[in-house]
Parts: structure tokens; sequence; C-alpha cells
């Protein structure tokens, strides 16, 4: 605990709240800066101070402290709480370092993609989105979560309309999912106007407690859950809510995807996590009935429709659009083992992922700044001529198959052990075969890349140019931090094993 | 002679009336029902009337589009000023108490003020730009082409 040390105090007592304050209030400043290079400017700062904060949090939480900031200095439940234990900080910690390395990208590719006069209210939408995700993670107040989950939602929106300059299709994409995000936060706070019903409070950790001297509540309680799973459940893309995904990811300004891609599904199943174990508890029947035979069924379905679709994709973005459907339903086949194994690997999947998606993304952003490149049949050489960006491409690539080494493989090793613990050898085809699939869809942009030439045009072949360096950087990091997950996996794992036992423990 | 010329007359003795309705609700919100976001729709409020009444140019000129925006970041910047305002003082954020270590209540009153305030300014200056975005959209076809 020595970095510890070297921390001042302040960000760490006042950290929950600094998270979110610091984007949101500078956001709305970034949204009158007349200058998009200032714009960038502040968000690189923001970024970098919601990063170092976050990890101080992280260490706080290896050291064994959890923490329960007053906003306001109310008490709870009356109060607004914030919260920092075992199960969201590392959840913060992945939407801040993000944030952090899309900023750094984001200077070559979004003055590529976006138009001139939006750039600034582009950054001023981006901060405040993150602000809401890190608002949604942090809070211990019900109520909030619907807040903070618009707050996001409403500048994701606007992110991905912002793509309408390269691709008009964004509109059509950005408006769908403005419908279906609608629809899920509707279901979602129709079901906490349920669990008020029932409980009289909106503190998460009140409301957990109350439900369990209920043992499980009336039939209120259960409609509540219904809702709130299924609005949860487009929020995250659960399988058969996930038709807005694969337009907004097409679609979207590269450096958008990718932070949709790594953070904003991500809060939305670590919000699935919350509801279902610590303030829903598995003891009630009607909580393990669905994590028994919903969220493990659609988790299935997803896992192999998701990447039997992303084969038949002629766009590479959508073909890792549909593999981000399958990959959630990795973590629901964790979530449904609902064992300490089990949920600790659907979790350590969800931080693996996140890793392995941003890069391969980013690369992709990479190719099309480069070379105007989205569908897979032009992936054709592309081994020759941006052999660097290919490279992460590749480790990331490998890594979702799940080859030994990388990042991929430690979550499926994980999960595999976790399913035969439970006896589940149904399962572990399941996730062989999906792997497979996983191997065909990579393996066709892999093997045009490498062994076909690159294309002529004009009689001339295509010359190699690499991506900007300010590309290289996050996208390197990324693929070898994927390594470094395959080789050791101990901090991640532990990290893994913090947010399980306080989701089977019990408690906020 | 223009035309609605009664409209124009009536509205133009009204304005004012609603502008200052406005604060009387913004600032009743202390004691009863009332405070910044209905304070801020009639604000804004008066503003649209006077748009629709004396034509959208007209209105731009009395309150220009940038105002509008700054408003809308001053009024955030208020609200989460405030809240930098309790952390500089050793609280916790949003913790008006600390503005008077005395009379902790006291402090509580002056916060709670200031963050109305920063309210009513937000939901004034984004009603008005909601009216203005959506009153600025030229049709796509114009009266003649259909």
């Amino acid at each position: 605990m020595d970095i510890l040390s070297a921390y001042p105090s302040w960000p760490i007592t006042h950290g929950a709240a600094l998270l979110v304050v610091l984007p949101l209030l500078l956001g709305a400043i970034v949204s009158i800066l007349p200058r998009e290079k200032m714009a960038w400017a502040i968000t690189l700062i923001v970024s970098l101070i919601l990063t170092v904060t976050a990890f101080g949090l992280v260490l706080t939480i290896f050291g064994g402290e959890t923490q329960l900031y007053k906003l306001g200095g109310w008490d709870p439940p009356h109060g607004i709480s914030f919260v920092i234990d075992g199960l969201n900080t590392p959840v913060l910690f992945l939407i801040s370092a993000m944030a952090l390395l899309c900023t750094i990208y984001g200077l070559p590719s979004v003055a590529a993609e976006v138009e001139p006069k939006k750039r600034a209210p582009f950054y001023a939408a981006f901060l405040i989105g993150v602000a809401g995700l890190l608002g949604m993670v942090v809070t211990g107040d019900a109520f909030n979560v619907f807040v903070f989950l618009e707050v996001s939602s409403i500048s994701t929106y606007v992110l991905v309309a912002m793509g309408a300059s390269r691709d008009r299709r964004a509109l059509k994409a950005a408006y769908n999912y403005l419908i279906l995000g609608s629809i899920g936060a509707t279901f979602f706070v129709i079901g906490l106007g349920f669990l008020y019903m029932e409980t009289g409070t909106l503190n998460m950790a009140d409301i957990g407690r109350i439900l369990a001297d209920l043992d499980g509540g009336s039939r209120v309680a259960m409609v509540a859950f219904g809702f709130i799973t299924v609005g949860l459940g487009l929020k995250l893309a659960m399988f058969p809510l996930h038709m807005w995904l694969p337009g907004a990811y097409a679609h979207a300004p590269s450096f958008v995807t990718v932070f949709l891609a790594s953070t904003a599904t991500k809060a939305a199943l670590y919000l699935m996590l919350r509801f279902t174990f610590t303030i829903f508890d598995p003891s009630f029947d009607y909580v393990m009935a669905v994590i028994m035979y919903v969220l493990t069924g659609v988790g299935v379905a997803a896992m192999l429709l998701g990447s039997l679709q992303a084969i038949f994709q002629t766009d590479a973005r959508r073909t890792l659009a549909f593999s981000s459907i399958a990959q959630v339903g990795y973590m629901l086949l964790g979530v449904g083992i609902a064992t300490a194994a089990g949920l600790s690997a659907g979790y350590l999947h969800l931080l693996n992922h996140a890793v392995i998606k941003g890069c391969l993304f980013f690369a992709l952003g990479a190719f099309w700044y480069r070379y105007g490149i989205t569908r897979c049949e032009d992936f054709n050489g592309l081994g020759k001529m941006m052999p660097w960006t290919m490279g992460a491409f590749t480790i990331g690539g490998l890594s979702l198959i799940g080859v030994p080494a990388t990042a991929g493989f430690v979550s499926k090793l994980n999960l595999v052990i976790a399913a035969m613990e439970r006896g589940w050898g149904w399962a572990v085809i399941i996730i062989m075969v999906t792997s497979i699939l996983a191997l065909v869809y990579i393996g066709r942009l892999l093997l045009a890349a490498y062994f076909q030439s690159p294309p002529e045009i004009n009689g001339e072949v295509v010359v190699r140019n690499e991506a900007p360096l300010m590309m290289l950087i996050p996208m390197w990091f990324l693929a070898l931090l994927s390594i470094a997950i395959g080789i050791n996996a101990d901090l991640v794992s532990e990290a893994a094993r913090n947010a399980a036992s306080v989701l089977l423990g019990g408690g906020v | 002679m223009t035309p609605h010329v009664i409209l124009r007359v009536v509205s133009k003795f009204l304005i004012p009336l609603i502008a200052m309705f406005a604060f009387y609700v913004q600032f009743h919100g202390d004691f009863g029902p009332g405070g910044g976001f209905q304070a801020g729709v009639i604000l804004a409020a008066s503003v649209i009337l006077y748009a629709l009444i004396f034509g959208l140019a007209e209105a731009k000129k009395a309150i220009p589009p940038s105002w509008v925006r700054i408003g809308m970041t001053l009024g955030v910047l208020l609200y989460g000023g405030t809240g930098v305002m309790t952390w500089l003082l050793g609280g916790e954020f949003l913790n008006y108490g600390v503005f008077s270590p005395e009379h902790p209540s006291h402090g509580q009153h002056w916060g709670i003020l200031l963050v109305e305030l920063g309210v009513l300014l937000a939901v004034a200056s984004v009603m008005v730009a909601i009216f203005y975005a959506f009153g600025s959209r030229q049709p796509d076809l114009t009266e003649e082409d259909w």
C-alpha cells in the first residue's frame, strides 16, 4: 500500500463525489468553449484526474476499506449516499481509465469524424456521459441510479448521432437507441416505483434489509424485480433486447463506439448484479428462478446466436457488435451459475472484455481513419498496409477467441471451472462451441489481412500508411494489458473475488 | 396600424407581471410550494410569450441565444460551485451547514438559496433554448411547394 500513502487524503475521502462532480461541472464549461483544442485539453486533464482518483479508491479496496460518502452530510437512508466497495470500485476505475484512453485516441479520431463546430460540444457531451456512468455506478441510492442512467443515456444518444457527418445512418441508429433506451429507463423506473411502494425507501442498503425482513416481499416486489430486470436488460443488451446495439456501434464515431463497448454495457451489468444479489437476494424464490432460467437461458442464447450472427456480417464493426452481444452472454452465464466461482468469473469477464473490445474497436477506428475501411472484404492485405494496428487487432482478436496467455483465456477458463464445479457440463460444451464460432469470425478477418495481398487502385498497390502515434498508444496499451492479464491475472482475479464476496455476503 | 394591437398592448402589460410572479414563486419556495424549477419555467414563459407576440427575431434581439447558452452553464456552475465551496470549507459536497458553523441552519438557508438560483437560471435558459431551437427551424418545403 505504498502508492496509497503517496496520495493526499482529500481525494480519497471525497473521491466518491469528486468522480461525479468534476466531469459534470467541467462538461458544462466545455459546452461553451469556442475552441476544440481547449475542449480536448480539459477533457484529457479531467479524465486523468478521474483515473488517478479511481486508482486510489481501488487501492483502498485492496486494503480492505469500504466507504460510505454522505452527500450534503445527510445520513442514509434519508440522504443520498455514495458507496465505495469491492463491487463497484473496479468498474469505476475501468470507466475512468477508458475515458482517458479514448480521449488520447480522440485527438486525431474526432478531428476526422466530427464536424468542426460540433467538436467542443462533442467533448462536453462525452464528459457529461462519463459523469452519468460514474454516478450510476457509485451511488447507493436506487432513484439516483435512474437519474444518472438518464444523464449518461441522453449524452450517449447525442454522441452516437454525432457520427452523422461521417455516416448518415448514425441518425437512425441514434433514434433507434433513443427509443429503446427510453423504454428501458421507463421499465427501470416503474420497477423502482413498485419497490418504493413495497419498502418505503430508496436507499439500496435499506431496501435490501427491508426485503430480507419481509422474506422477499409480496407480489409487488416480484413485479418490481421483473420490471427492473427488463429495464436493465435493455441497457446492457441482454439477448432479445439487444436490437439497438449493432446499429449504434456500427455508425457512431469510433471514439464513441470504443467508449460504449467497453463501459456503458458494463455499468448496466454492474447494476444488474447489484440489484439481483444485494438489493434483492437469490434466497428469494422468484429471484433464484430468474437467475436460473431467465439469465442463464438468455445468456446461452446470446452466446450461440450472437456468435452465429457475427459470422454472417459484412461490416467489421457489426461483426464485433454481435460478438459483444455474445460476450454479454458469457457474463450472464457466470451470473447464472450463481456460485462464488461463477460470479467472479462473470465479473472477471466483464473487466477483460472491456479491455479486449476496447483494443479491437480502437484498431477498427484506425483502419477507417487511414483507408476509410469498415467492410470485412476490405481487410485484404491490411497486415502489410498497417502492420502495427493489425498487430494490436490480432492480439485483441486472439484474446477474444480465448487463446492461452491472453485475458480472454483467463476468464473463459474460470467460467469453465465454475460451470464444472456446478456440474453444468452442457455449459462447458457451449463455451467451447462459441469459442470456435469466435475463431471463425475473427479468423476470417485475420486471414484476409495477412494472406491476401493489398488491393490495387488504378494499377498501383496501396502503400503502407500506419496509424498516428496518438491512436497506436491507447491501442497497444490495451493489447499489452490483455497479454499481461493472460500471463498474470492475480490482480484482476482478486478484484473479481472481492466483488463476488460482496455479492454473496449481502449488504452494500 | 400593426395587427394584433390588443394582444400587443395586453402582453406588454402582462410580461413584466409574469416575470415578477416567477421571482415570487422562486422565493416563496422557502416557505411553501415553489422553487427554482417552477420559477424558471414561468420566467421562460414570459420570454416565450414575447416571442409569440412580437416574433422570434425580436425576442432574439432582447435575449440573444448566446446569453441563453451562457445562462445554462452558469446555472449548473452556480449549483455545482456551491458544492465546491462547501468542499473548500471542509465539509461534504453540498453540506450547506459549513457556511455558518455556529448556526448550521442558517448555512442551510443560504446554501439552498444559492442552489435554487442556479436551478432558476438553468431551467429558464434551457426552456428558452428549446423554444429557440424549435422556433428557428426552417420547413423543408415552402408553403407554395406543397
